[in-house]
């Protein structure tokens, strides 16, 4: 019961029960369970609920009174935040068994775990592995005597440890199973896709970087999984167009099909295109694919909706031209780091009257052939030209003259952009939602300001390492609607620009102010008082925060992301109070926070139990920091480069006692002085060391030298 | 080139001294200076090869038994008789221009398959006495050349050779030169219609015209030859006119010979021998089947004929013999044609692409071709890659899996036990034991008990309802 006061900490109090059930039966719109009264009280079972809580009323009369039935529509609404189904399931006996029937998705956090959770959640049909690193044949055979008639979907992405035996009896045994995760999986053999093949109803598969998987395995799975509704075949170096052809004459219920990387060639093509149902095609990096095979191409695909030839270097623009012909359906297209766009293929864009999204990433476009983009396309709804080269204010303009419906524009990295493009965006695109303008470094701070004042509906705005400056955030407050907003590298900003969005944009849930200079504790506050919902903050390199900004932050309770990385005058109070605060915290980056000690981590090992991902490098952490994030079961990636009082057999123990671990970047120095056995039995735990020597670099560079170095380089 | 061959003639002439066919060999050779001029230089080069060879293959038949010899030769002689009648009887039916051309050509149907008959019989005798035969070679082409048409193929010198050999043992005898003559004449005659098939199995033959082709051509656009069993079985048609081995392809002979001397090497004498450039239309040749009731037979109602000599050959091993020829890898497959085994031979063992159904394949494109095409069918792996793969990851999992128990092991034993890692929330813990922890000292096995390491902790999202 020691734990109890933590664990219990989050249990609402019966009003907030009571409201939820009123919400059900008055068929409100949008009813918020989370949204309790702030006077719920914390309860301790055993006495607080029935003496303070339930005063005039018994307790197993309130809790008899609702009806299973009644308890899963609450747990329906619930799913926002797998706490609060924690804190239910701790009320009492009845909640806690209604929760044990209701979930259906279960992610375990360390395979240990994964016997318990079978135990106590017999009706689970979704089963997320991808944090437990290593699930050995046992651990599937565990699944399968639990699960067996429920179990629908199990996700082993990231897993390693079984073998074909496992999953093959898995896919045998579990009649309901319709959805498989192999990814990753890069020793599985063709005998297990045989195992896979005889679990009829698979609809779902992916088995991406299967490379040991051949035309024989994938013929085994066409054969026997005809439901197949999904199939990625990203990276499967073993399969050629022999076995992605029968799987096109097998599974006629194909709607999604990941061909990405593979080494197929034209011959599988017309087999592909002619799936009735097919909807979506990738075929990035297909670099056999070219020119002659896609020309000759027959068959027309109708069906066929969203398409993706990215990085397709041996097909020309006259051959995606002919590839855009046959699927006169087409709503997505995605030609990124291709050929040069010109005239001829964006006028094979005519045709296409359903399309609404084109991504154009990183090829080069020319002027003429934006402003065809612009004519040929009937209302366009999301453009990205990231990385785009030739992309002028011209063919910028004509394109959202055109399409006043836009609401995702991309343009980052677009340099040769000035105001002028940005007055047509603004003054034509109301409707945006989305910009993204990183590093258009054309445009002045007076452009920038038009878009907090015409562009009302943006949720998400980036404006890294452009000019802005604290007018233009006065601007941006008027997007009241934002949930992301990214200036980082704006050196100009101050305070006063801060204050001014935190008093509006209430709903912001992500702000990036990485190198933002000019700001202090003082912005800071305002941040944590303007955006309570605010899940992810990066504060890196901001040299003028200290303690006080972590303080004010801690009020955030949703914070899931925190970056302080080198931010000298951060301590160990400022961590903990952090950590006692927001304690969903899970990535943590504190590198070079050089006065962060044992102190602030043992707070953090204390109460971030939700912790995943740190970086300490640099910190003043020593053997007994590290051994006291141990106990943070949860911490699956831990950066340590030189902590200067870190022994070999301090590092050997914590990263013993951290059994979760699957990524961990040290220092090359301390190969040698950790002792082999120890490392081979870390590895065999499914955790992959990162070995790296880089050298000790204590000085910060300013931001400013450090702006200018990035932008010579640039120039360069 | 004739120039240069002339003087090589009158040397070898005057050579060959006191052989018994001295006469004949001058004639030839005198026969030969006259009528280069009208004779093709292919008729001469043969002539040249088999001319050298006279006074050697003279001496290797002297070894021989002179009764068993005559023997053979009676029963030739026994032969060319038979074959005379019957072309005889041809000729008298050639005079008879009354016959109908359908009935002609049904009589001379009957004929040819009699004279094949008889031929082959004749040749197969002959076979016996290869080395023997070489001595008249000259005189015989000689002959043939000067009456009927040019024999230059390889087979048509064979059967000059026998006929020439019979006029040389006959001679004694005393048959007149006449009656060889027009046997031969006859012989000739026929060789277009019929023999030709003997000699070809590369078609290096060249067609001889000599106004008698055509007459035989009414039963359809094609004419219809048929070689007999003993002809389409003999191993080889092309023998050497020296140490007597045989060959299938003249080639081979012509670079077998080169072994004989340096005459031989010649371009000349290496050349294939190319085909005349005669300008009459070729008839077109097929072939038909001995076998009665084949479908190749032409005696069949849906007769279906052959087109080369290789391929009567080829048909009649597959459809009408023993199949002889079993492949060393299976054991399973036979053939009765060597090529086609050495073909399966070259995939025994290589149809490692199954499918369910049990059917084997050698590729891979055909299997998948066969599984899109049937439904049900699956790619079938060998059970010995399953089970070898399933071993190798098993066995490799469960060699992980000891490792790491052994390590619990050893973890429980040397720092668990003493140390009680969950509880690591203050600072006071001693950390001493980090010094005294010694990780390269450990001992696999040993304790006994703990299987969990004891730092298995406990607080998790799934923890909460212990």
């Amino acid at each position: 019961m020691a734990e109890s006061g933590d664990l219990f900490r989050r249990i609402r109090g019966r009003d907030g029960f009571t409201t939820v059930a009123l919400d059900l039966f008055s068929t409100t719109a949008n009813p918020s369970p989370c949204s309790y009264s702030g006077s719920a009280k914390r309860l301790r079972i055993g006495d607080a609920i029935p003496a303070a809580v339930v005063a005039e009323e018994d307790r197993h009369d309130l809790v008899d009174s609702l009806s299973e039935e009644i308890l899963f529509l609450i747990l329906d609404r619930l799913e926002s935040d797998p706490l609060d189904k924690k804190s239910f399931s701790l009320v009492c006996r009845s909640f806690y068994a209604a929760e044990s029937r209701h979930r259906r998705a279960l992610t375990p956090l360390l395979s240990d775990l994964l016997p318990a959770a079978l135990a106590r959640y017999p009706l689970a049909s979704r089963l997320d592995l991808s944090l437990c690193p290593r699930i050995t044949d046992a651990a599937l055979a565990s699944v399968r005597g639990a699960l067996r008639s429920s179990l629908r979907s199990i996700d082993l992405s990231r897993s390693t440890g079984f073998s074909q035996a496992g999953i093959g009896n898995l896919a045998v045994n579990c009649a309901a199973l319709v959805e498989i995760n192999l990814s990753n999986a890069t020793d599985l053999s063709d005998a297990a896709a045989a195992a896979i093949g005889r679990s009829r109803n698979l609809e779902r598969l992916w088995l991406a970087r299967c490379k040991m998987v051949t035309d024989m395995g994938i013929g085994c799975i066409a054969v026997g999984c005809q439901k197949l509704r999904l199939l990625c075949l990203k990276w499967c170096l073993g399969i050629s167009d022999l076995g992605v052809g029968l799987v096109a004459v097998k599974c006629k219920r194909l709607r999604t099909l990941d061909l990405s990387f593979m080494p197929i060639t034209k011959k599988c093509l017309p087999a592909v295109l002619q799936l009735p149902h097919l909807e979506d095609l990738a075929l990035v990096g297909c670099l056999s694919i070219d020119d002659e095979g896609l020309i000759s191409l027959k068959q027309e695909c109708k069906s066929l909706q969203v398409l993706d030839m990215s990085n397709c270097q041996h097909v020309s623009h006259a051959a995606f031209s002919s590839v855009l012909n046959k699927a006169p359906g087409l709503r997505q297209m995605t030609l990124a780091y291709n050929c040069l766009v010109t005239h001829s293929l964006a006028s094979s864009l005519q045709k296409l009257s359903k399309l609404r999204c084109i991504r154009l990433d990183g090829s080069e476009v020319t002027t003429s052939g934006l402003g065809t983009i612009a004519n040929s396309c009937k209302s366009l709804r999301e453009l990205s030209l990231s990385k785009c080269s030739g992309v002028t204010d011209e063919g910028l303009s004509s394109i959202v003259m055109k399409h006043k419906g836009l609401v995702k524009l991309d343009v980052t990295c677009c340099r040769n952009i000035t105001d002028f493009s940005l007055a047509s965006i603004t003054s034509s695109c109301n409707s945006l939602t989305s910009l993204r303008m990183e590093s258009c470094t054309l445009v002045s701070k007076e452009g920038l300001r038009l878009i907090g004042q015409h562009c009302h509906l943006l949720e998400e705005l980036d404006l890294t390492d452009n000019d802005l400056d604290d007018e233009g955030l006065r601007a941006i407050s008027g997007c009241q609607k934002l949930c992301i907003l990214k200036i980082g590298i704006c050196l100009k900003i101050r305070d006063e620009g801060l204050i001014h969005v935190a008093k509006s944009c209430s709903k912001l849930q992500e702000i990036d102010l990485y190198r933002s200079i000019g700001i202090t504790d003082t912005g800071v506050m305002a941040i944590a008082r303007g955006f309570p919902l605010l899940q992810t903050i990066n504060l890196a390199y901001c040299t003028g925060i200290t303690d006080d900004s972590l303080r004010s932050l801690s009020k955030c309770s949703n914070l899931y992301t925190l970056e302080i990385r080198g931010c000298p005058q951060v301590s160990s109070l400022g961590l903990a109070a952090i950590s006692v605060g927001c304690q969903k915290l899970t990535n943590l980056d504190i590198k070079k926070c050089y006065h962060v000690n044992d102190a602030g981590i043992l707070f953090l090992a204390c109460f971030s139990q939700n912790l995943r991902q740190i970086n300490l490098s640099y910190c003043s952490v020593t053997d007994v920091g590290l051994l006291a994030l141990a106990s943070v079961s949860c911490l699956q990636n831990m950066t340590i480069l030189h902590l200067g009082r870190l022994t070999p057999s301090g590092l050997a123990a914590a990263l013993l006692a951290c059994g979760g671990l699957t990524k961990v970047k040290l220092h090359s120095s301390f190969k040698p002085l950790v002792p082999k056995p120890l490392l081979k039995h870390i590895e065999a735990r499914g955790c992959v060391f990162q070995w790296r020597d880089k050298p000790f670099q204590v000085e910060l560079e300013p931001s400013e030298v450090w702006k200018q170095h990035s932008q010579e380089m640039h120039v360069e | 080139m004739h120039p240069k061959q002339m003087p090589t003639f009158e040397a070898c002439s005057s050579m060959s001294s006191e052989s018994r066919n001295l006469n004949q060999n001058q004639r030839a050779t005198e026969f030969d200076a006259r009528e280069t001029e009208q004779s093709l230089p292919k008729f001469s080069s043969h002539l040249d090869n088999s001319f050298h060879q006279s006074n050697q293959a003279q001496r290797v038949a002297m070894n021989w038994d002179p009764r068993a010899v005559l023997n053979s030769l009676d029963i030739l002689g026994q032969k060319i008789h038979q074959i005379q009648d019957i072309v005889r009887s041809t000729l008298s039916d050639e005079r008879q221009l009354s016959i109908q051309p359908n009935e002609f050509a049904a009589q001379q149907q009957l004929i040819n398959t009699d004279l094949t008959c008889t031929i082959i019989e004749l040749i197969s005798t002959a076979g016996t006495l290869l080395p023997l035969i070489k001595n008249a070679l000259a005189s015989g082409i000689n002959s043939s050349g000067q009456i009927g048409g040019i024999a230059n193929s390889a087979s048509d010198l064979d059967l000059v050779d026998i006929l020439r050999q019979n006029d040389n043992n006959l001679l004694s005898e005393g048959t007149k030169d006449s009656e060889y003559e027009e046997l031969i004449k006859g012989l000739s005659d026929w060789d277009d219609e019929g023999m030709k098939p003997i000699s070809t199995e590369d078609n290096d033959v060249k067609d001889n015209e000599d106004g008698v082709s055509g007459e035989n051509l009414p039963l359809g656009s094609y004419e219809v030859l048929q070689l007999e069993k003993e002809e389409i079985l003999a191993p080889h048609t092309h023998f050497c006119a020296i140490c007597g081995k045989g060959f299938k392809r003249d080639a081979n002979l012509r670079m077998h010979m080169r072994g004989h001397g340096d005459e031989y090497k010649s371009p000349s004498a290496l050349a294939k021998p190319t085909k005349e450039g005669s300008s009459e239309p070729v008839p077109i040749k097929r072939y038909s089947c001995p076998f009665i009731g084949c479908k190749r037979n032409k005696e069949h109602k849906n007769f279906q004929p052959l087109k080369t000599i290789l391929c009567v050959k080829n048909h009649y091993k597959r459809s009408h013999c023993d199949k002889s020829y079993t492949c060393r890898r299976c054991n399973s497959k036979k053939f009765s044609v060597m090529a086609d085994l050495k073909t399966h031979e070259k995939h025994c063992g290589s149809n490692k692409w199954l499918c369910s159904c049990g059917t084997t394949f050698s590729r891979k494109d055909k299997l998948f071709g066969h599984i899109a095409l049937f439904q049900g069918h699956t790619p079938a792996l060998s059970m010995d890659e399953v089970k070898s793969q399933g071993m190798s990851v098993q066995g490799q999992s469960d060699e992980v899996m000891a490792k790491e128990e052994d390590i619990d092991y050893l973890i429980s034993g040397n720092v668990i036990e003493d140390t009680n890692f969950s509880g690591l929330n203050g600072t006071d813990n001693d950390l001493g034991y980090f010094s005294s922890m010694n990780f390269d000292s450990f001992t696999f096995g040993g304790i006994d008990g703990l299987q969990q390491p004891s730092f298995d902790t406990s607080e998790s999202l799934f923890s909460f309802h212990k």
